[in-house]
C-alpha cells in the first residue's frame, strides 16, 4: 500500500530516489539542496538503501564521480543548486556527449552576483543546452513522481541522456504537505534495475568521450534526435506512471482552462499552483483565462504548445531568468515556436520572480490586466520587467 | 482555508512550529502546507523570522508568503516593537501572543483580537527549557478548535520519540486545558 504523510518536498525527493535504488550517489551540499542529500546518506549509513554515498569535495567532482559510475553501468544520481550547478556544467556537457543516463536534481536558486539563496530559475536556464533534459515540477507530489519517471526515461535506450529534474528552492524543497509515497514493489515494476547498452568493462574495453576530430556534428545531431525522440518517450511514461500509481501530472505539458481562453499565461514550476488559482477566480469574474504548465523544457514541446495556444489573442510568458542582453528566455523559445505559424497569438514577454521576489496572486493580475490592455492597444511590450523597483534603477 | 503567520527569532523552533500546525491539521482530516521564509538574514540565531502554515479542506495550490493570516502567532513580545506583527491581518483574524502579559499591557491597538498565553510558563515548567512551540499549538487548538488535542498529539508523536514527545504532549495538553479552564488567559475582544 502507499502511505500518505506530511513531510518535506527535500524528504520526498529523497524518497523517490532511493526507491529508485540508486548504485551510487554523489554530491556536493549547498542550499537549498542540501536537505534532499542529507537524508539520501541517513538512508546509506542506516542501511536503508544499499548506495555507494561520496561527499565530493565539489560540484565538479560529484559530477565526475557519477560520470564515472554511470560510465560502468552503476544507476547514478546526484543534486546541486545554483553555482553548485554550473560548477557541474563541463562534466554535464561530457555527460550527455557519452550519452550516459545520470538523475540529477536542480533545485532552482538564483546565480551570483549578488549573492542570495532565493528562488529562480537563472541556474537551470544556463545549462538548457548541454543535452541534459530538463522538466520543471509544479509541486512536491509532482517532484516525487517526476524523479521515478526520470529514471527510467534516462536509462531507455532510445534516449540515453542525463534527465534532470527542476524543482524551485525553498518554495518546494522546505515545504511541508501530504505526499503520497509509493510501495516499493510497485516502484520496483515501474522502474526495473538499470541494463546498461554500453558499459566501461575491463573484459571488453572501450573508450568513452575519445577524440572526434571530424564527428562533432554527428554526436550532437544524435543527441538532438534523441530528445526529439524523448518527447514521445516522456508521454509514454506519464502514462505508464499513471497506470500503475494513478497519478498523472503531464508529460510535456500541462493546459489548464485553455480551451476557450483569450490569455493564456505561460510559466514552469511552483508558481503555476498561484497562477491557476489566480485563473479560477477571474474565471469566475467571466474572464476566459487559462495557463500553460511547460513541464518539459528540453526537449522543447513546440508543437504541443502551438496546438494549445493557436486559437488564444495573447500569450503572455513568466520568466523567472534572464538571457542578460536577449531577454526571457522561454518567452524567446515560445516566440520561435510561433513564428511561421499563421495567425499566431501575440507574445507578451514577463521578468519575474527573480532572486525570489514573489509572484503572487496580485502579481498574476497584473499582467493578464495589461494583457487584456495590449490586446485593446494591439501593441505589447517587447519585454515587460514585472514588479521592478524604479528607485534601485538611479 | 485557513493562513496562520508566525513571528518568532531565529534558533526558537519557528519552522517547526509550522511543520506542527501542518501535521495537527492533516491528522484532523485536513491539507496542509508549511513553510519558512529564509534569507534576508533569516537563518540567524535571534533575528526576526517568519514562517507560514496553510490548513483547508481542498488541495492547496497557492505558493506565496501569507500576507492576510487569519491568525497570527508572535511567539517573543521583544518582536512588538520592532515588527507591525499585525500586518494585513483579516477583518475576523486573531493574535495569540506568548506572554504572562495581557493584550492591554502590551499595549495593542484595540480594534485587535488578542489573546496571550504564558506558554514559555509552561514550557519552562515541562520541558525545562523555554521551547513553547507545542504549548502554544496546544493553546491555538484549545482557542481557534481549527483541530483538536488528539491531533496534537498525533503530530507530536510523528516529529518525536521517546520522553521529548511525551513531554511536548504534556506542554500541549497543559496549555490546551490552560485556555480551556480560562485560567491565566487574557483576551481582548473587539470592542
Amino acid at each position: 500500500m502507499s502511505r500518505t504523510a506530511v513531510m518535506e518536498g527535500s524528504f520526498a525527493v529523497a524518497e523517490a530516489v532511493k526507491a529508485c535504488r540508486p548504485e551510487v550517489i554523489a554530491a556536493y551540499p549547498i542550499s537549498p539542496q542540501t536537505h534532499i542529500i542529507e537524508e539520501l546518506s541517513k538512508y546509506v549509513a542506516d542501511n536503508e538503501l544499499s548506495s555507494k554515498y561520496v561527499r565530493a569535495d565539489s560540484e565538479f567532482s560529484a559530477a565526475s564521480i557519477v560520470y564515472g559510475s554511470s560510465g560502468t553501468g552503476a544507476r547514478s544520481y546526484t543534486a546541486s543548486s545554483s553555482q553548485g550547478l554550473l560548477l557541474m556544467t563541463e562534466v554535464l556537457y561530457a555527460m550527455a556527449g557519452t550519452r550516459l543516463p545520470v538523475v540529477l536534481t536542480g533545485v532552482n536558486r538564483t546565480v551570483s552576483a549578488p549573492i542570495t539563496i532565493q528562488p529562480d530559475h537563472q541556474d537551470t536556464m544556463a545549462l538548457r543546452d548541454t543535452g541534459v533534459i530538463q522538466i520543471y515540477v509544479e509541486n512536491i507530489q509532482e517532484a516525487y513522481a517526476t524523479h521515478i519517471q526520470a529514471f527510467k526515461l534516462a536509462e531507455d535506450h532510445d534516449i540515453l541522456l542525463p534527465v534532470m529534474v527542476c524543482m524551485d528552492g525553498w518554495i518546494l524543497t522546505h515545504t511541508f504537505e501530504p505526499v503520497k509515497i509509493e510501495e516499493q514493489e510497485l516502484v520496483d515494476k515501474f522502474l526495473p534495475p538499470f541494463v546498461p547498452k554500453y558499459r566501461l568493462d575491463p573484459k571488453n574495453p572501450l573508450t568513452y568521450g575519445s577524440y572526434g576530430d571530424d564527428e562533432v556534428p554527428e554526436f550532437r545531431y544524435m543527441m538532438h534526435f534523441a530528445m526529439e525522440k524523448a518527447k514521445t518517450k516522456i508521454q509514454l511514461i506519464a502514462e505508464e506512471y499513471k497506470e500503475i500509481f494513478g497519478d498523472y501530472f503531464g508529460g510535456l505539458t500541462e493546459a489548464y482552462k485553455c480551451e476557450d481562453a483569450e490569455i493564456i499565461l505561460v510559466a514552469m514550476g511552483s508558481v503555476i499552483g498561484t497562477i491557476k488559482e489566480t485563473i479560477d477566480q477571474l474565471r469566475s469574474e467571466g474572464k476566459k483565462v487559462g495557463v500553460l504548465k511547460v513541464r518539459t523544457y528540453r526537449p522543447f514541446p513546440a508543437e504541443e504548445i502551438f496546438e494549445i495556444v493557436k486559437n488564444a489573442k495573447i500569450v503572455a510568458v513568466i520568466d523567472k531568468s534572464i538571457s542578460v542582453g536577449q531577454g526571457g528566455q522561454l518567452a524567446t523559445d515560445i516566440k520561435a515556436a510561433l513564428i511561421n505559424k499563421k495567425t499566431p497569438p501575440l507574445v507578451y514577454s514577463c521578468i519575474a520572480g527573480m532572486g525570489g521576489r514573489e509572484v503572487n496572486i496580485n502579481t498574476v493580475k497584473y499582467i493578464i490586466n495589461k494583457s487584456e490592455n495590449s490586446l485593446i492597444t494591439n501593441q505589447v511590450p517587447d519585454i515587460d520587467y514585472i514588479e521592478i523597483k524604479r528607485q534601485y534603477l538611479e | 482555508m485557513k493562513e496562520i503567520r508566525i513571528h518568532g527569532r531565529g534558533g526558537q523552533g519557528s519552522v517547526v512550529t509550522a511543520e506542527l500546525f501542518g501535521r495537527a491539521a492533516f491528522q484532523g482530516g485536513k491539507y496542509c502546507q508549511s513553510f519558512p521564509y529564509l534569507g534576508g538574514g533569516g537563518e540567524r540565531r535571534g533575528a526576526p523570522v517568519q514562517a507560514f502554515a496553510r490548513i483547508s479542506d481542498e488541495p492547496i495550490r497557492i505558493r506565496t508568503k501569507i500576507h492576510e493570516p487569519d491568525y497570527i502567532i508572535v511567539k517573543d513580545i521583544t518582536l512588538l516593537h520592532i515588527i507591525d506583527v499585525a500586518a494585513g491581518i483579516k477583518p475576523n483574524g486573531m493574535i495569540i501572543v506568548n506572554s504572562e502579559k495581557s493584550a492591554d499591557e502590551l499595549n495593542f491597538d484595540k480594534s485587535l483580537n488578542v489573546k496571550t498565553v504564558p506558554a514559555t510558563k509552561i514550557a519552562l515548567e515541562i520541558l525545562g527549557f523555554p521551547i513553547m512551540n507545542t504549548a502554544l499549538i496546544g493553546a491555538f487548538a484549545a482557542i481557534t478548535r481549527e483541530f483538536d488535542i488528539e491531533a496534537i498529539k498525533k503530530a507530536i508523536s510523528e516529529k518525536f520519540n521517546g520522553e521529548i514527545a511525551e513531554k511536548n504532549i504534556l506542554a500541549a495538553q497543559t496549555a490546551y486545558d490552560f485556555v480551556n479552564k480560562g485560567e491565566n488567559i487574557y483576551s481582548q475582544k473587539k470592542p
